[in-house]
């Protein structure tokens, strides 16, 4: 029964962080950029989500409507103004780039709000659902239901409208996509904002599930490259189905063994795929890497 | 179509050295003459400056040009770009912290005698760090090197009864007299970088180096031409780490603590490559400018501004300015503005190497404007070209 409510954990979890995962492996897809920032950025969204709820008292999940249009801007404005420029070197320098940002808006965060460990307080964050002796806290549903709604209407963003079909195609191969017409700056600027978008949707479900401060952010960026890694760089299904696995692992192994060593797990998985599949779960190999 | 009037005996090293001499290259004098010159004043530095404030900042500055030229001739020559160099960094600290715990070394010259041993943890550690993520290339690597500092991180937090966990481990200081305590560090930690420079500057003149350089401009050319790319890079990462684990087995001492989250920092990897970046990847002046203009900078925010995190806010806003206003390095840049000086003077005096049957073979990638090469009198028809 244990290992059956770990599964369910995981499950639950994964949802969380394929939601946040999407929105960086869909930045570098498009644009190989890795964005490093991602884990602040949640953080970020997380703060935001507190700031409205606890001092306005709006509804967590009506700051979306919010916090996704500031983050949207935000992640606009940086790759028009930072990344852009960059002409040579440009994964490793729009990485350093990215850092550089996160470095900043953890520095602001810090000031503005300090090293105190903050949760977003909601009426249903402690009550759930029993079935059995399983146990299913409501604030996981939601964050469930609603990451999954979200990366609905990403679905629907990707290959349903015009601008879905530029920016596949500008994943496939960016200099055809220009040679057709596309306007592939605007798009990488759209679609930075639309990662930074789903990161800050999942830092206000982070913020409700866990407590939080700016340092966060680096347990939260490694554990989300690690599911990008694995689900193969540039896949969103990938990353989705590979933050389900790794949290289903680390879940089941938590409450089996311990807590510790589920997060030591998480990390080890990666090693043993990359030792057999260097491309990740689902990535494909590339033709010629360099 | 000209071919070289091949002899009928094979050519010697040192006529294909002649024929494909950069022809801008500063004299190996004037160069050697140049870095003696530094490192004397290097040498001098903590003699003329005796404040401890200052040495101080001076001692952090040699612990950054060790490491960043150690990071570079790593991630420089294979253009494999390492975001997790403190990894060993953390293994040299952590070696040297429990090698003092548990061989009872009394505080004081004998801490500074296990050096070598942390260099050396961290070499092996660097073993199968690197069998592991040198299986992949480009941005996977780049994100597998910070995924594998964090599993450091991780570890060092989840086996207290090792490393201590997030109480630390102390190194007890060394009772010397505080005005010259920061010295043995200063000099320890220069003569080590020149060490590194040496090997460094060693490895770009080898056939091993040049096997680097291919890896880094085409690793599948380079393995097609019979390069072993996978020990090749291997290597250069074993001794990078060596280098890395030294200034962290320094760090440990000087600083007497040693803490997870200091040891196995991301920060750490943001300054090694940023440094590198801004000097000159790839270079071997490259990394020392960049640790001897970054490295007191980033001491300065750090003690000025530390009390908040408002030195993150500047430090973080700096990069961006760096990286966005000189994104290939100052020594490439300059480099490529003296070159184009130089040859817009020999075109306008008609003086110049282009008599004497010099052929410009650029050594690094081709990095911007090329500069005019000197025609030899007769074009030389490199095979397969």
């Amino acid at each position: 029964m244990l290992v059956v409510q770990g599964i369910i954990d995981g499950i639950l979890a994964g949802g969380l962080y394929a939601l946040m995962g999407s929105g960086l492996t869909l930045v570098f897809g498009v644009m190989e950029v890795i964005n490093f920032a991602q884990g602040i950025i949640v953080i970020l969204g997380a703060y935001l989500t507190y700031v409205f709820a606890t001092h306005i008292g709006v509804d967590p999940f009506v700051t979306l409507l919010i916090t996704i249009p500031i983050m949207f801007a935000l992640g606009y404005g940086v790759y028009m103004l930072l990344l852009r420029p960059i002409k040579r070197d440009r994964v490793i320098m729009s990485l350093l780039v990215m850092y550089a940002v996160a470095v900043v808006i953890e520095g602001c965060l810090d000031l503005v709000f300090g090293g105190t460990l903050v949760q977003v307080s909601t009426p249903y964050a402690t009550s759930s659902i029993h079935v059995g002796s399983l146990v299913f806290p409501d604030i996981y549903l939601m964050a469930f239901g609603l990451s999954a709604v979200l990366l609905g209407v990403l679905y629907v963003i990707l290959y349903r409208t015009k601008f879905g079909r530029s920016l596949r195609a500008t994943t496939q191969n960016t200099t055809a996509a220009k040679l057709v017409g596309i306007d592939v700056d605007r798009v990488s600027a759209t679609t930075l904002g639309i990662g930074v978008g789903l990161g800050a949707a999942g830092g206000m479900l982070y913020g409700m599930t866990a407590s939080f401060n700016a340092a966060s952010s680096y347990d939260l960026i490694s554990r989300l490259l690690v599911i990008v890694i694995l689900g193969g760089f540039g896949s969103v299904w990938g990353a989705m189905a590979a933050a389900i696995i790794m949290l289903v692992i680390e879940d089941v192994i938590s409450v089996v063994w311990s807590p510790v060593w589920g997060q030591t797990i998480f990390y080890l998985v990666l090693a043993a795929v990359l030792l057999f599949r260097p491309q990740g779960l689902f990535g494909r190999r590339m033709a010629r890497a360099q | 179509m000209a071919v070289i009037q091949a002899t009928p005996e094979l050519l010697r090293p040192s006529d294909i050295d002649h024929a494909f001499r950069d022809p801008y290259a500063l004299s190996s004098r004037t160069r050697g003459i140049s870095w003696v010159g530094l490192f004397a004043i290097l040498a001098a530095f903590p003699l003329v400056f005796t404040n401890p404030a200052v040495t101080s900042v001076a001692v952090f500055t040699m612990f950054f040009l060790l490491a960043t030229v150690a990071w570079n001739l790593f991630s420089g020559y294979s253009g494999y770009i390492s975001i997790g160099h403190a990894v060993y960094y953390g293994l040299g600290q952590y070696t040297v912290a429990l090698l003092v715990l548990h061989l009872h070394i009394a505080a004081g010259a004998g801490e500074l005698g296990v050096l070598p041993l942390a260099g050396l943890v961290a070499a092996a550690g660097a073993v199968p760090v690197g069998l592991l993520v040198l299986r992949v290339r480009r941005h996977t690597f780049i994100v597998l090197t910070i995924a594998v500092m964090f599993i450091f991180q991780l570890l060092a937090f989840n086996f207290p009864s090792i490393t201590g966990g997030s109480t630390g481990l102390n190194v007890p200081p060394p009772a010397w007299s505080p005005y010259s305590y920061n010295l043995p560090f200063y000099y320890v930690a220069l003569g080590t970088a020149i060490l590194a420079l040496l090997t460094s500057w060693g490895i770009r003149r080898s056939k091993f180096g040049l096997g680097l350089l291919a890896i880094r401009d085409d690793e599948d050319r380079a393995k097609g031409l019979g390069i072993k790319v996978t020990r090749a890079k291997l290597i250069a990462l074993v001794i990078s780490a060596f280098y890395v684990g030294i200034a962290g087995g320094l760090y440990a001492v000087f600083v007497g603590q040693v803490f997870p989250q200091f040891a196995f920092t991301p920060f750490y990897d943001l300054y090694l490559a940023v440094f590198s970046f801004v000097g000159g990847l790839g270079t071997l002046a490259g990394p020392v400018l960049g640790a001897l203009v970054l490295g007191p900078l980033q001491q300065y925010f750090e003690i000025q501004f530390g009390a908040t995190t408002l030195y993150l806010i500047i430090y973080g806003v700096l990069f961006i300015l760096i990286l966005l206003l000189l994104p290939r390095g100052v020594v490439p840049s300059i480099s490529d503005r003296y070159r184009s000086m130089l040859a817009a003077h020999w075109r306008k005096t008609g003086r110049g190497p282009a008599t004497q049957g010099g052929s410009s073979l650029s050594q690094g990638p081709a990095t911007g404007p090329a500069p005019a090469p000197a025609m030899p009198a007769e074009p030389i028809v490199r095979e397969g070209a």
